[in-house]
């Protein structure tokens, strides 16, 4: 009796989701990075991707690295991002068009990304993880996942937090 | 006396490498890096020492005569010769090629025994100076050889294949998972075969660098399956010491009873795990 009142409630909330998922699917990323008392402090690199239940790369949403420096030299240090660098990074040519992007200050970061471009629009329907990894010179490395089932049932809300180079991570779909 | 006996034997100690070290006694090669990434020249430095702890510098320098690095084009030459400190043996290599390279250090000792004049006579030696330490007249002629092989694995810019092909002799690793792609809590399987035969249900150990930092071993026992195939989830990441030989259980030391010639094998590879 429950459980088909449950699927009574989801399914005319997640039919639409389906059909519509070009047009409703915005993604917004909102994530810490802890100001940290160290003697030597630099900007981390980040990088924020989309992963598929067995670990792959789905779509590769955000790489923060020195994009400004001279002759694309700043890619040098993007393989500090061990893991977006051994699944996805060392096969991309950066910088990435709408992907490529200015590192960020400490303190609590928000992107956006619009569905087709995040490529959340053909996404299959599956568990996901969203994952920022943050790699900071002369510091530490940190993976944050956020797990999120996908399409989302109505309005997609989810959060997970790191120790040291991440703090409060959430996304949000709408 | 006593003192220029145990000199003698230190000194046969490393020459037999693992066979007759005292069991707390590892040999191992370690390499500086695993995974070099650079567009300028690719260098890597391996270590190589006999210590009681693992990969600690607390006992003698490994004698790395006979080191052979194989390239990603699966051309095996000798490496240049290693210069030998108090406590460790150390060469830098130059990896001209991108891929995955091999450096092994084989060889085979015989520790033997013999009957002349009434007395028993025990002996060390390797397998090309064994025949010379059994003088004539000697009788109930005993001797173990003992084959081995260290290997460790290093890659410059994109991991290949082409150095990992089996010997098909001696006891060896087959990495069906590339020994340079190891990370956390991702699967692995590993083959072990003898004279390219499979080893079917033949145990195995990984003992993860920095014993004294943690106080446990941490070992992890393995034994592979009807195929001689081992798959398993990886363990933390640490630089780690696999070690296996054959037959498995063989007591150290000459044998006393069975056949007056047997064979065994023992094996080694340092191999890192990363984070994921």
């Amino acid at each position: 009796m429950k459980l088909s009142r449950s699927l009574a409630l989801t399914l005319p909330l997640a039919l639409p989701l389906v059909s519509n998922g070009a047009m409703a699917a915005d993604l917004t990323v909102k994530f810490e990075l802890p100001q940290l008392n160290v003697a030597e402090y630099h900007k981390p690199y980040v990088a924020i991707w989309i992963e598929r239940a067995d670990q792959t790369v789905a779509s590769t949403l955000a790489v923060l690295y020195d994009v400004k420096k001279k002759d694309n030299a700043g890619t040098k240090w993007v393989k500090d991002m061990r893991t977006w660098w051994r699944k996805a990074g060392r096969d991309v040519e950066l910088p990435m068009d709408g992907v490529s992007g200015a590192t960020r200050s400490a303190g609590v970061q928000t992107m956006n990304f619009a569905g087709a471009r995040a490529g959340l629009d053909k996404l299959p329907a599956g568990d996901y993880k969203l994952v920022i990894e943050a790699a900071r010179e002369a510091g530490g490395r940190e993976l944050v996942r956020v797990p999120f089932t996908w399409p989302a049932k109505g309005k997609l809300a989810a959060s997970a937090s790191g120790k040291e180079e991440l703090g409060a991570v959430s996304i949000s779909v709408q | 006396m006593q003192n220029k006996f145990f000199k003698q034997f230190a000194i046969a100690t490393i020459l037999a490498g693992m066979a007759c070290a005292a069991q707390a006694h590892k040999p191992w090669i370690l390499p500086s890096s695993t995974l070099i990434e650079t567009d300028r020249e690719a260098w890597v430095t391996i270590d190589g020492a006999v210590s009681e702890g693992l990969f600690d510098l607390d006992h003698l320098p490994l004698r790395m005569d006979g080191l052979t690095v194989t390239d990603p084009d699966g051309q095996t030459a000798p490496a240049p010769a290693a210069t030998m400190s108090k406590f460790r043996s150390s060469v830098d290599l130059k990896l001209p090629k991108n891929g995955t390279y091999r450096i092994t250090l084989a060889g085979a000792s015989v520790m033997g025994s013999y009957q002349l004049n009434g007395e028993t006579k025990r002996f060390r030696a390797s397998a090309q100076t064994a025949d010379k330490e059994i003088p004539a007249g000697a009788t109930d002629v005993r001797r173990t050889t003992t084959v081995q092989r260290q290997d460790t694995f290093v890659t410059a810019n994109k991991a290949s294949t082409g150095a990992l092909k089996p010997l098909g002799t001696g006891l060896e690793l087959v990495p069906v998972t590339h020994p340079n792609e190891l990370h956390t809590g991702e699967k692995a399987t590993f083959r072990f075969q003898l004279d390219g035969k499979p080893l079917a249900n033949f145990p195995f150990s990984l003992i993860p660098g920095g014993v004294k930092y943690r106080g446990t071993l941490n070992e992890v026992r393995l034994t592979t399956d009807a195929k001689g195939e081992a798959t398993f989830t990886l363990p933390a990441p640490n630089m780690y010491w696999l070690s296996a030989a054959y037959p498995a259980n063989a007591p150290r030391g000459p044998g006393e009873q069975g056949p007056a010639d047997t064979k065994r094998y023992s094996y080694s590879a340092t191999l890192e795990i990363l984070p994921e």
